[in-house]
């Protein structure tokens, strides 16, 4: 089942990338997710390959490592485009606009009046401005509806003109800053960094500690004068050890 | 009387790069670590006992006897390698409370998992976090490194003989994950499908080890806990529900975002908060804690949101996801959206709630394609009670829970649908029904 020598898409830094991931975890089958991560970082997408590649690195059978890529929807099944742009879909954001964006952009993106549909491309995929569009479930950032993600960064408070103006800017080749996050790369480098391969993580982490909603409570506290009980000056004593029974 | 907002976890959020080992640490940060390291491990379990910190994931579980319910012991069951894994994979519709802690104050999780594993005498911990959340996982992961470059994790930590290794795992899209068995088998490399229990983790969790699954928010509480006690703590809350808690407020609100107060806040106080209703078009219905909570109305702005209260008010306190729907909103279409959600998010090891799931979206489509009909009200019901308490986990449970409470409150809007035909094509009625802005 193995591939040629040489025609592999899987290199010698993703080789070495393997052992490491492998080594994290105290049972190797642990490392299966972010390898598929991994392969996605590659490959744009998994493929056959791909699944072989995993299933040769942690002894497994590639209908076991099958049945883990096809599950999850964050594993995808075709080449995706430079830029993954996720629409939050879900009841609160689509009330709030979500399934207008969605729609939106889909007829915008899509050819001959029909619309790109859920996990199409436009453009050639992995080539600059492809960009692939998902509806999502919650996000997770529900103070910040109607949110849209692009290779998993936020971008919040969305309308359906922002929306547009996004789509067309990584149409365009260019990587509006996100609301929170990291500068944008692309769907392939954030694979790379969910597999845990930050290339720089010292300066991605940066950014804001919070957004304005987020600290909404906590300022209006600061405002009132509201407080948590103070804490104790000194941290008090333990309570006795409890007699064994 | 403790005052309405009582900020703890979200304390430090507004400073300066607060994400950084630094600014924790100038906060007071891994103080308690240090003070933990003095005492016995069943001490630091007492003292979360005595605290009655609980989970707050959405169960509510006491955190402490949670723990306590490790097995030690130089024998048995005892002798295997214990495990903590951190629930970071949060997806509950509606949830949005520790995506912001792992952005703003990720090593306060950090600092309770060092805590925590000590108290169970683990020495690995994985924390799971949900994929789509990359910039998390960089502070959660930046928060590590930094944690072993000061010797808080690691060999040895702070000279007291404990070895503890933390890894950043990230998931892979699936809200089944979020469930404890469903998360432990995602993290073994397998489709994350619950387990039959018991066994329950205690026993036979990660690698068929004893193993904690404590969710962001309950481990980030526990260096406070340490610092300040178990009484301080209870000096917030309710006897049952005692502590500070973190309500997300999102929806039709003016000032929507993170409230954190004393368990048992009202919506009332909390709409007050957050400004009101948006452009002052009256609340509809609400869910406490997320879409599997039952919904309620504007007739319980006073209910207490403590675990107790929102039980028995006929729902659940759930994640204290507070999503607010004004008058715009068909309720049926909000429900459709929501089992949309849940037949695609069922993992599909268990028949009703598969099947229900499906059969459910069927008829809640044609409903608000405008093609319902009365008897649909009551096959739904039917359906709802035949996936309740029927399947492993409680994702089934949970995509019953709007379904019943919106025909519990809200029947007349089904048979307005009903009697609305002729139909409509879907696109343009979602579009009316949703208020959705063109």
């Amino acid at each position: 089942m193995t591939a040629p020598e040489g025609s592999s898409p899987f290199d010698e830094v993703t080789r070495q990338r393997t052992k490491e991931i492998i080594a994290r975890y105290p049972q190797p089958r642990s490392a299966l997710l972010p390898l598929l991560h991994l392969v996605q970082s590659v490959e744009g997408h998994v493929s056959q390959e791909g699944i072989r590649y995993c299933a040769e690195a942690l002894d497994l059978t590639t209908a076991e490592v099958s049945a883990v890529a096809t599950f999850y929807t964050m594993y995808k099944r075709t080449p995706c485009g430079e830029h993954l742009v996720s629409v939050c879909t879900n009841t609160l954001c689509a009330a709030l606009g979500g399934d207008a964006i969605f729609e939106r952009i889909a007829e915008k993106l899509g050819e001959d009046g029909k619309p790109l549909g859920h996990e199409e491309t436009a453009g050639e995929p992995g080539t600059p401005g492809s960009i692939t569009i998902e509806r999502a479930e919650c996000l997770a950032a529900c103070d910040f509806a109607p949110v849209i993600q692009v290779n998993y960064e936020y971008f919040d408070n969305q309308t359906v003109e922002s929306a547009e103006q996004l789509v067309d800017a990584l149409r365009r080749g260019e990587k509006p800053a996100p609301t929170r996050g990291a500068p944008l790369t692309d769907f392939r480098t954030a694979e790379l960094e969910l597999a845990g391969f930050h290339p720089d993580l010292a300066a991605s982490v940066e950014g804001p500690s919070a957004a304005p909603e987020t600290l909404r409570g906590v300022e209006l506290a600061a405002e009132r004068g509201w407080a948590a009980p103070a804490l104790p000056d000194e941290m008090p004593a333990f309570p006795a050890l409890p007699e064994k029974s | 009387m403790t005052d309405p907002l009582t900020p703890v976890l979200t304390r430090n959020w507004r400073a300066e790069r607060s994400w950084s080992l630094a600014a924790y640490e100038q906060a007071g940060g891994y103080r308690a670590l240090r003070h933990a390291l003095t005492a016995h491990p069943d001490q630091i379990i007492a003292l979360v006992k005595d605290s009655g910190l609980r989970g707050r994931g959405g169960a509510g579980f006491p955190t402490g006897m949670k723990w306590s319910f490790i097995p030690q012991g130089p024998d048995g069951p005892g002798a295997k390698p214990k495990y903590l894994v951190v629930n970071a994979d949060e997806g509950e519709p509606g949830t949005c409370k520790d995506i912001p802690t792992m952005m703003a104050d990720p090593h306060s999780l950090i600092e309770g998992c060092i805590i925590t594993c000590y108290a169970i005498r683990a020495n690995f911990c994985a924390i799971y976090v949900r994929g789509e959340a990359l910039h998390p996982i960089r502070r959660v992961r930046h928060a590590v490194e930094e944690a072993y470059a000061k010797g808080y994790l690691g060999k040895d930590i702070l000279g007291s003989g404990f070895d503890l290794d933390i890894v950043v795992h990230a998931g892979a899209g699936a809200y089944i994950c979020g469930e404890e068995t469903a998360l432990l088998d995602s993290l073994e490399g397998k489709r994350g499908q619950p387990r039959l229990k018991p066994p329950f983790p205690a026993t036979s969790g990660l690698y068929a080890s004893p193993t904690v699954v404590n969710n962001v928010e309950t481990i980030a509480s526990v260096p406070h806990i340490v610092a300040g006690g178990s009484e301080w703590f209870r000096s917030m809350g309710t006897e049952q529900s005692p502590g500070p808690k973190i309500y997300s407020i999102s929806g039709h609100v003016e000032r929507p975002g993170q409230y954190e107060a004393p368990l048992g806040i009202t919506l009332r106080e909390l709409l007050d908060m957050a400004g009101g209703m948006k452009d002052g078009i009256p609340l509809k219905f609400w869910t406490p804690g997320g879409s599997s909570t039952p919904l309620f109305t504007a007739e319980h702005l006073d209910v207490p949101l403590d675990f107790e209260g929102a039980a028995a008010a006929g729902s659940m306190l759930g994640t204290t996801a507070v999503q607010v729907f004004n008058e715009t909103v068909s309720v049926p279409w909000a429900v459709m959206k929501w089992t949309e959600f849940y037949k695609h998010e069922s993992c599909g090891k268990c028949t009703p709630c598969r099947e229900g799931t499906y059969w459910l979206v069927q008829i809640l489509e044609r409903m608000v394609h405008g093609q319902g009909t009365e008897e649909d009200i009551d096959t739904m019901l039917d359906i709802c009670d035949n996936i309740l308490g029927r399947s492993f986990c409680a994702l089934g449970d949970g995509a019953t829970s709007p379904i019943t409470s919106a025909i519990k409150y809200f029947r007349h809007e089904f048979l307005d649908l009903i009697a609305a035909q002729p139909a409509v094509a879907r696109p343009e009625q979602l579009a009316e029904l949703s208020g959705a802005s063109a």
